[in-house]
């Protein structure tokens, strides 16, 4: 298994957090990881985005140029990578926040409607574990119960009063893909 | 011992409070502001020093002091910072206090960008400062080694009471990898320093930490007693590692984050049948010529791939003496090399060397 998994938004969604859930979750099964930030000036005020690898061969480059997994969170997200998904790729789009028409025959396309489904839950800040989940189902790269299980040793203690909140992100994203992927 | 998931920059740090480091002097610089600002948390838990200098030239002359002290001292910077540095390094290293000072390289030259390039490695391995000194300079190529190597940098550098600097780069700083961190070191297990300057006490003579040797004959004999250290340096402690050099008719070699990206290449081209090997210098001061002569009767041709326009390569071919023929392959300016392209600069120089002999 070699997973290279791009995943790009504002700053303030959470797509760093994310990416971090996903390499440590990954790591705890023993596969080799790597998580990078994108830290370009851009990243002030606009959009950020990280590369995560999970291979069984040891990471060469940290860099995911060519994702064969993308999670693009917001508009410009999207218009910037949804050409670099390698082909038989997964992309998955929050569609409150971005719409536009990808012109990909080659890959899988989830559009997820991740910031209204957080909102309806009660706090916008859970879009990224309901991606995180539609991920989990699409790819069956980690499972989203085995996720539930990571949530207390990824996020700061301070924080796990959130716990039970980004476990129904978590099912929620993976309903919605599972719904999506039927349909195809 | 369990594996964390840590950012490069704050493993730099963890390990360098575990290896007994005590004070730290730094000014911030992108892209290794995680290191002063994870010590600048941890170091108060384990009542040390965190100090923010006015400027880079003041915090490696508190490192010349401290260190002269006798307590393990750490800087950390990035290239246009590591620059201005230079000079308290040479005093240091003229007035041997061990320090470790850590490189986290971004493209150059003068404040070019933020992102990650190995364009430091003449002014790490060829002095930097003035005068016929030399660096201890370790180059690690995964976070794990970036840490071990961190930890052991202290203990080189009080041995051989000698600066030392671990080299890294933009990605190494900023990337999580997992990481196994080594043991809480003892303070009081640490050697005793008798040459350092903590107040005469009982001791007959007053220790004087000093570079200034005016008259030339005292100055010849220091130089030449610190050639007689480089010597033992370069013949204890010189490092390498070697893939597929059992086997392997054409060899890469490359140190630090390009030696990953090159092993990705190596597996693409052996799938294709190519033997092709990597020679990882670990030590890019003392830099491991002798793995070249164990390697010449065998291999082709090497190919260095670097993000430079060719800095390790010259070393390269002091060590090949031209035995063999060298190639170079290199991107820089803050632009990482991709596999692809790597394997595809092999195959050229397969062709290449092939057709000449």
């Amino acid at each position: 298994m070699d997973r290279q998994i791009l995943i790009a938004g504002f700053g303030g969604q959470g797509v760093m957090l994310m990416g971090q859930m996903l390499a440590y979750s990954a790591m705890k099964k023993d596969y080799n990881v790597s998580w990078m930030p994108s830290y370009g000036p851009e990243q002030r005020g606009g959009t950020a985005n990280c590369g995560v690898v999970i291979s069984e061969q040891p990471v060469g480059s940290p860099v995911v140029n060519e994702p064969t997994e993308c999670v693009a969170m917001n508009l410009p997200s999207l218009e910037k990578f949804a050409d670099t998904v390698v082909p038989g790729g997964c992309l998955l789009i929050n569609s409150s926040l971005a719409d536009a028409d990808v012109n990909r025959d080659d890959i899988t396309i989830l559009r997820i409607p991740a910031s209204e489904e957080a909102e309806q839950l009660g706090e916008v800040r859970v879009a990224n574990m309901i991606m995180l989940g539609a991920l989990s189902e699409a790819t069956s790269l980690l499972s989203v119960e085995y996720l539930k299980d990571m949530l207390s040793e990824v996020l700061p203690e301070r924080r796990h009063g959130l716990i039970p909140l980004n476990e129904k992100a978590l099912d929620r994203g993976r309903e919605l893909a599972q719904k999506q992927l039927a349909v195809k | 011992m369990s594996k964390e998931l840590v950012k490069g920059n704050e493993a730099v740090g963890e390990a360098a409070i575990r290896a007994g480091c005590r004070y730290f002097f730094g000014y911030p610089i992108t892209p290794q502001n995680e290191i002063p600002e994870y010590i600048s948390a941890r170091m108060p838990e384990v009542d040390g020093v965190f100090l923010q200098a006015e400027s880079e030239v003041a915090a490696i002359n508190m490192v010349y002091g401290a260190g002269g002290a006798g307590g393990r001292i750490m800087t950390s910077s990035s290239s246009p910072g590591i620059s201005l540095k230079q000079e308290g390094i040479s005093y240091i290293a003229g007035a041997e206090v061990p320090c470790v000072i850590v490189n986290m390289i971004r493209g150059g030259p003068g404040l070019g960008t933020i992102q990650p390039a190995q364009s430091d490695y003449f002014q790490a391995t060829k002095g930097g400062g003035h005068g016929d000194y030399r660096m201890i300079v370790l180059g690690p190529s995964n976070l794990q080694e970036l840490v071990d190597l961190t930890y052991e940098a202290f203990d080189l550098a009080d041995r051989y009471r000698n600066p030392v600097m671990v080299l890294g780069d933009g990605v190494m700083g900023q990337m999580m990898e997992p990481v196994v961190f080594p043991e809480m070191r003892d303070l009081d297990e640490l050697p005793e320093k008798e040459w350092a300057t903590t107040g005469r006490g009982q001791r007959d003579e007053t220790n004087l930490i000093n570079s200034l040797y005016l008259d030339p004959q005292d100055s010849y004999e220091h130089n030449m007693r610190l050639a007689d250290k480089y010597a033992r340096i370069k013949e204890n402690e010189t490092r390498f590692k070697t893939l597929h050099a059992d086997d392997a008719e054409y060899m890469f070699v490359a140190y630090g984050t390009v030696a990953r990206i090159v092993r990705k290449a190596i597996e693409s081209l052996r799938e294709e049948g190519h033997r092709v090997g990597l020679l990882r210098p670990i030590t890019l001061w003392p830099f491991p010529d002798e793995a070249f002569e164990q390697l010449v009767e065998q291999v082709k041709g090497f190919l260095t791939v670097e993000m430079s326009t060719g800095q390790m390569f010259e070393d390269v071919r002091l060590a090949l003496n031209g035995a063999v023929p060298a190639e170079f392959y290199g991107t820089t300016g803050g632009i990482m090399p991709d596999y692809r392209d790597v394997a595809e600069q092999m195959k050229k120089t397969m062709d290449k060397v092939g057709d000449a002999s």
